[in-house]
Order: structure tokens, then C-alpha cells, then sequence
């Protein structure tokens, strides 16, 4: 049996999780997962201004707190901290903490492979719109592939204290170590899924482990030393969800189905370079306080495609608001919308969206909100979006002028005019295997 | 008689790009078939309105007791592109628990 933890559901997650994980109990992998869909154009971005980033920066810094901790207990790291640069990563890690040996995995990136793959045919058609890449080709920003954990089974062979990936599916970063120290093959499908089962449970960490669930919330206990999961990993493929003894939240069967759900489409075809695991085919039992087994995972043979994560420059956003306060806040808060609204009409500004929400009454359900009878105070909240950013940086000096001018009672202006931001919107897409080439380098 | 959703379920709802999904789980898996009865994709499809544009498609998970449903064009162009304030759809699970739903005593029972 191995125990893979995870401490980082994405960049920017509690910092102390993951050395607690470690120094809280016996662990054998420490899995780190830092990337969301939208994370990788950021690094592309800050990696055009500096060639030296492009990585997730807490990353160097938590290997040289954690050094030796990880040698002393023998807890081996995998990590997507790489971003799109996984060799810079790697050397800043090499700097702050020298005694730790460190493998990269490399090409996810294929960035400056897409006129050639275009080229050959492959229209890297949006998979939600349709729409082909060409149609965006000009303000594509990156292009990285998802890799899966063949790959980071090799670099853990290394030898590898850290190993550290670019893009990969996230389940691949805990079904590596299973990978390689169960000799599991390619086409061993059965128990690729059930690695891959159980890394989709702890992927977003403590989100198996009590936080964000709604099954009888108030009950969980300490969620301020919340502990982070861990998988109990059998070669035979059984999986035990659980977490350190003494730490705080809760591992049962509601916790544990609310993650097995959580973005999810299909679940008897969910994909991943791997394999395509039925998420229907597994049975969930308690076998313990804090402790769910997840058993008999059934796995198709893997996608011929792999999935590709685009993103490219789609214009520009705003939001702004103001805060109405009772008697009659919504009608005042409508009432200012439709003088924005009427002002911006007026001055012809070209938007391709203008929405406007009611924080207070409507903002997170819609038209499914429950009703509530004048509130004592709404938040207006306008966004415009364009192509257009002098257009976007106009609507920013539209809303803050109505304290004097609208309806009466309105507040909340004191961090002045909204900023104008760029969007960096998310491509999905598919790549033959083949164009696709991942390697291994250890960094000296 | 009518009860909401969240008397026998809970939920838990994210995002891909645009399209936001939401497990309904039974908190007593006896109570999965008045789930699948009641909680139908064009039920959902109504119940969210002008706020899901595209489609809702349903799936089942007798396994765990727990439906989920796939709704695209849900999230105003979705992550970075969308205005709304949830645009990752995080609270749209929470919204579908006041769903009022069909249900007799006799099938709801005495959980145990």
C-alpha cells in the first residue's frame, strides 16, 4: 500500500496544507496541483516578460521549506508547478534546495508547433463552439496538451525526490506514483481507472474532505486545521479515501460523492489520456471513521485524441458597482441600470455584452434566486465586454457619476472607477497522440 | 406532496468553459428513484431559465444515488470571458435544492 496526498487543489490554496500533510502523519507522495484552465495563459504572459517565469512561484519556495522533511521521511513530490516553463521551475528549485534531486516532464507545450499541426489538417476545433482554431489563430497565446501519467511514472524512475510536469490531466499526478510502483501497464484499464478515480477525488484537495459541502455542513469539525486527503493506494487498484488522524473536516461517503461528481460530464466516459474511467462502476463504502474504500473502477481503453488547453486574447471587461440601500433598493438599483444602460446607448460605445446583476437578490441564481422583499440593500453590479478597450475604459467613468445623478441613497463607490481588464478566454481542443511527445530530462 | 429538492439531496456544482454541471446526490440512496422521477433535465432546463442557454442532458449514477446534470451555454461564456458574478457556476447547485419535487410519506419513509 502507498499513500498520495494532495496539498494544493489550485495556485493559490492554503500554504500550510501541504506542509502539514507531511509533518502530520505518513505519507509516501506528496501531489501538488496548480493548474487551472486559465492558469496557463497568465504564466504564458508573465513568461513574455521574463524568460525566467512562467511557473508557479510558490512552488520553490514550499521544495526549501519542505527539503529535508521530504528526505528524512522519504515523501517524494509531484507537482504541475512547471506551468509553461518546467525547466525554469526545476532550476529555481535546484537553487533554493540542492539536496533534492529534481525530473521534468516536457511537451505539453506545442505552442510553437500549431501552424504545423493546422498545416497537416488538424483544425483544433473548439470542442463546445465548433468553431475552428483558424478563426483565432492571430490572438492565440498558448497551446498546451494534457499529458497523461505514463510520463511522470518515468520521471518518478528517475530516482526523482520532485518531479515536476507542465499540463497533465490532473488525475495524472497522483496515479504516477501507483504507475510506477506497481508496475501497472498501459492496458491494465481496470486499474488505470481506479487510480484515476481516486486522484479525481482528491485533485481539489480538501473538497473530499468536508470543505465546500453541503451534506450537514455545521457539523464538520475544525475546519480551520482542515486536513487535506490522502489516497491509501492497494496494487490490486482498491482505493481508501482519507486524511490524518486529529486533523479537522470529514471524510464519508457525502463528502467523497460530492467530489466524485464535481465537474463532470458523462461519468460512465470520463477522459483522460489513460484511460476513460466509468465513475458509474464504482462502489463507495465506510470503512472507518474518516476512511471511504472506493472498489471495482471499470476503465475503456484510452482516447486516440488528447485533449488540448488553448487560450487566446478575446478583448475586454469591466465590472462596476454601487451599493443602494433600503427603502426600495432594488428599484433604485433598476433604476440606475436603465440611466447606465440609456448613457451608453447614447454614446454609441460597441460592446458584444452588457449584463447587468443584483448582488443582494440575484447575483448567484438568476431568475432561480428565492424572492426577497425589499432588501436593505442591493449591490448593482454592470459588466460590459468588448473588442473595443477604449470603449470598455468609457463605460468605466459611467457608473460612479450616478451617486450625484441617480436615485437617491447610493454608496459603496470608494475604491473609485472599475479597471479594465484583458480577457484571456479558454480554447478547448484535440490533438492526435502522436503529435504529441512527451520527455523526461533530469535537471543537475 | 410537495417537498424541495434539498430535503432528500445535496448538491455540489462547478464548470468547463461555459458549460456548468450539477450532482444531485440522495442523501439516503432509497430515495434515488423519486430523484430520477422528478428531477428530469427539462425540469431543470425550466427551473434555471434565461440563465442556461443551451441544452440540459442528464446522467445517471444508480451507483452512488446521484444524477447529474450538464448544462451548456450556462455560464455567460464561462471562466474568464463571463460577467456574472458566479461564473464558474460554484452556487447553482445550492439554487436547484429549493426545486419543489413530488414525493408521497410512504416513499420518503423512515430513513434509517
Amino acid at each position: 500500500m502507498i499513500r498520495i496526498a494532495n496539498g494544493q487543489g489550485f495556485w493559490g490554496d492554503w500554504l500550510e496544507a501541504p506542509v502539514r500533510l507531511v509533518e502530520q502523519g505518513p505519507i509516501d507522495y506528496l501531489t501538488l496541483d496548480y493548474l487551472a484552465e486559465v492558469t496557463m495563459s497568465i504564466l504564458q504572459k508573465q513568461r513574455k516578460k521574463d524568460p525566467d517565469l512562467g511557473y508557479a512561484r510558490d512552488f520553490p519556495p514550499l521544495m526549501a521549506r519542505l527539503a529535508r522533511e521530504l528526505r528524512e521521511r522519504g515523501v517524494r513530490v509531484v507537482a504541475n508547478a512547471g506551468g509553461v516553463n518546467p525547466l525554469a521551475c526545476a532550476r529555481e528549485v535546484r537553487r533554493l534546495a540542492p539536496q533534492l534531486k529534481v525530473a521534468v516532464v516536457l511537451g505539453d507545450d506545442i505552442f510553437e508547433r500549431i501552424d504545423e499541426l493546422l498545416a497537416r489538417g488538424h483544425e483544433l476545433r473548439n470542442m463546445d463552439t465548433g468553431a475552428p482554431l483558424s478563426s483565432i489563430r492571430s490572438r492565440l497565446l498558448s497551446a498546451n496538451a494534457y499529458i497523461g501519467a505514463f510520463p511522470l511514472a518515468e520521471a518518478l524512475a528517475t530516482g526523482a525526490d520532485v518531479v515536476i510536469t507542465g499540463r497533465c490531466a490532473d488525475a495524472a499526478l497522483a496515479l504516477a506514483p501507483m504507475i510506477q510502483r506497481f508496475g501497472w501497464r498501459e492496458d491494465d484499464w481496470d486499474r488505470l481507472a481506479a487510480g484515476t478515480v481516486a486522484g479525481h477525488v482528491v485533485e481539489c484537495g480538501p473538497q473530499c474532505t468536508g470543505g465546500n459541502c453541503q451534506a450537514d455542513w455545521k457539523s464538520i469539525p475544525h475546519m480551520e486545521e482542515i486536513g487535506y486527503p490522502f489516497i491509501e493506494a492497494e496494487p490490486d487498484g482498491t482505493m481508501t479515501i482519507t486524511k490524518h488522524p486529529g486533523t479537522g473536516g470529514r471524510v464519508n461517503l457525502a463528502t467523497v460523492k460530492e467530489q466524485l461528481v464535481y465537474e463532470v460530464g458523462d461519468p460512465r466516459c470520463y477522459m483522460t489520456p489513460d484511460v476513460v474511467a466509468d465513475f458509474t462502476s464504482v462502489r463507495l463504502k465506510e470503512t472507518g471513521p474518516d476512511r471511504v474504500r472506493i472498489s471495482r473502477a471499470h476503465g475503456a481503453p484510452r482516447p486516440e485524441m488528447l485533449k488540448v488547453s488553448l487560450n487566446y486574447a478575446a478583448g475586454w471587461k469591466a465590472i462596476a458597482t454601487l451599493v443602494y440601500s433600503w427603502p426600495e433598493a432594488l428599484e433604485k438599483a433598476r433604476a440606475a441600470d436603465r440611466i447606465v444602460r440609456e448613457r451608453l446607448r447614447r454614446l454609441g460605445l460597441p460592446f458584444d455584452a452588457v449584463e447587468t446583476e443584483y448582488f443582494g437578490v440575484n447575483a448567484c441564481h438568476g431568475p432561480a434566486a428565492a424572492p426577497v422583499e425589499d432588501p436593505p440593500e442591493v449591490q448593482l453590479r454592470i459588466g460590459v465586454r468588448g473588442e473595443d478597450r477604449p470603449a470598455v475604459e468609457r463605460f468605466t467613468r459611467e457608473v460612479v457619476p450616478l451617486v450625484l445623478s441617480g436615485p437617491p441613497g447610493a454608496t459603496g463607490y470608494g475604491e473609485g472607477r472599475p479597471q479594465a481588464r484583458e480577457v484571456v478566454a479558454y480554447w478547448p481542443a484535440l490533438v492526435p497522440r502522436l503529435a504529441v511527445q512527451p520527455r523526461v530530462e533530469v535537471v543537475a | 406532496m410537495k417537498i424541495p429538492v434539498g430535503r432528500i439531496a445535496h448538491t455540489r456544482s462547478g464548470d468547463k468553459g461555459d458549460v456548468s454541471n450539477i450532482g444531485v446526490i440522495a442523501y439516503d440512496e432509497r430515495h434515488y428513484p423519486i430523484l430520477t422521477r422528478e428531477v428530469t433535465a427539462a425540469r431543470v432546463k425550466a427551473f434555471f431559465g434565461t440563465l442556461v442557454k443551451g441544452d440540459v442532458e442528464r446522467y445517471e449514477m444508480p451507483n452512488i444515488g446521484a444524477l447529474n446534470f450538464v448544462m451548456r451555454e450556462a455560464l455567460g461564456g464561462g471562466g474568464t470571458v463571463s460577467l456574472r458574478l458566479d461564473a464558474q457556476g460554484k452556487t447553482l447547485g445550492a439554487a436547484l435544492l429549493r426545486l419543489e419535487i413530488e414525493a408521497d410519506e410512504q416513499e420518503l419513509g423512515n430513513p434509517a
